[in-house]
């Protein structure tokens, strides 16, 4: 459980690991925000191939770090969202947001 | 016919490490109806919502405790209360409106969407100072209920 958050060139990667409520959510933003001050990244991605449950303290997770981000400049993307996690992702309209995708593959794992 | 098969009580102090406990808990119980992967997780989700509503606003300043009540019946209904003694919703028609928060920045202000769209059915009722009780009822598709026949 957690999130590992790496970087390649200007896209930084956050593996987020494990159910996300608002018990993790809150140990996932302070990690994910400190790196965001702390680097400012161009991008950050993150990755949801390794989350099995969310309930939608997950959606102002995703929310909190998109405005986060954007006022500082950057971009942020929600990739390899698993099916199960559709219709949460649905029903938040977070998808006008444009920050879905889908193609990457999760490639940081050892 | 609805015929009561099982029944099952609990209670546990509103932190937010229960969260995920309830959801467990609720998972073992519904499991003896056969529920398939995605009627487990609807329902799992739900009462995840449900139980951090009674942690984040109901017991916003404070601990208590949060029960959670579950019915099984014959023909795969079940109904799940979840209720706690916190501060109450002063106006639950507009707290159930999507996007509406109280909660601030974090929250989405999508609770009871979810639990309306994941559940059949979802009753609130509440008394400002005294608590709120959620009802949510599904039913399971019982695929083995042709084989009980036989
Ligand atoms: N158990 C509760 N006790 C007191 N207020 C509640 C409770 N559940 C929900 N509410 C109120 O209803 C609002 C909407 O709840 P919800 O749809 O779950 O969104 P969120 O939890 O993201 O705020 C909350 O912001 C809160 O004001
Ligand atoms: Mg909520």
């Amino acid at each position: 459980m957690g999130v590992t958050i790496s970087q390649d060139n200007n896209i930084s990667r956050a593996l987020i690991n494990g159910d996300v409520d608002h018990h993790t959510a809150y140990e996932l933003r302070e990690t994910i925000d400190n790196y965001i001050k702390l680097y400012t990244p161009e991008v950050l991605k993150l990755d949801f191939s390794e989350v099995q449950f969310m309930d939608s303290s997950g959606i102002g997770l995703i929310m909190g770090r998109f405005k986060l981000i954007k006022s500082l400049g950057g971009d942020l993307k929600v990739i390899n969202v698993p099916k199960n996690l559709d219709r949460m992702i649905r029903l938040s309209g977070l998808s006008q947001l444009g920050i879905f995708e889908s193609e990457d593959k999760a490639s940081c794992k050892n | 016919m609805q015929e009561l098969i099982n029944e099952m009580n609990l209670n546990f102090l509103s932190k937010s490490s229960n969260e995920s406990f309830a959801r467990s808990a609720i998972s073992a119980f519904v499991l003896q109806l056969d529920p398939t992967i995605d009627e487990l997780a609807d329902i799992k989700t739900a009462v995840s919502e449900a139980v951090t509503n009674c942690i984040v606003h109901g017991y916003k300043t404070n601990l208590g405790k949060i029960y959670i009540s579950s019915k099984i019946y014959s023909n795969g209904k079940i109904t799940i209360q979840i209720k706690d003694k916190g501060c109450g919703i002063e106006n639950i028609e507009q707290a159930m409106e999507p996007l509406f928060t109280t909660g601030g920045s974090e929250r989405s202000g999508l609770g009871f969407a979810v639990m309306q769209s994941f559940m059949d059915n979802i009753k609130v009722t509440s008394k400002i100072n005294k608590g709120t009780t959620v009802t949510l009822q599904k039913f399971i598709i019982r695929r083995n209920l042709k084989n009980d026949k036989k």
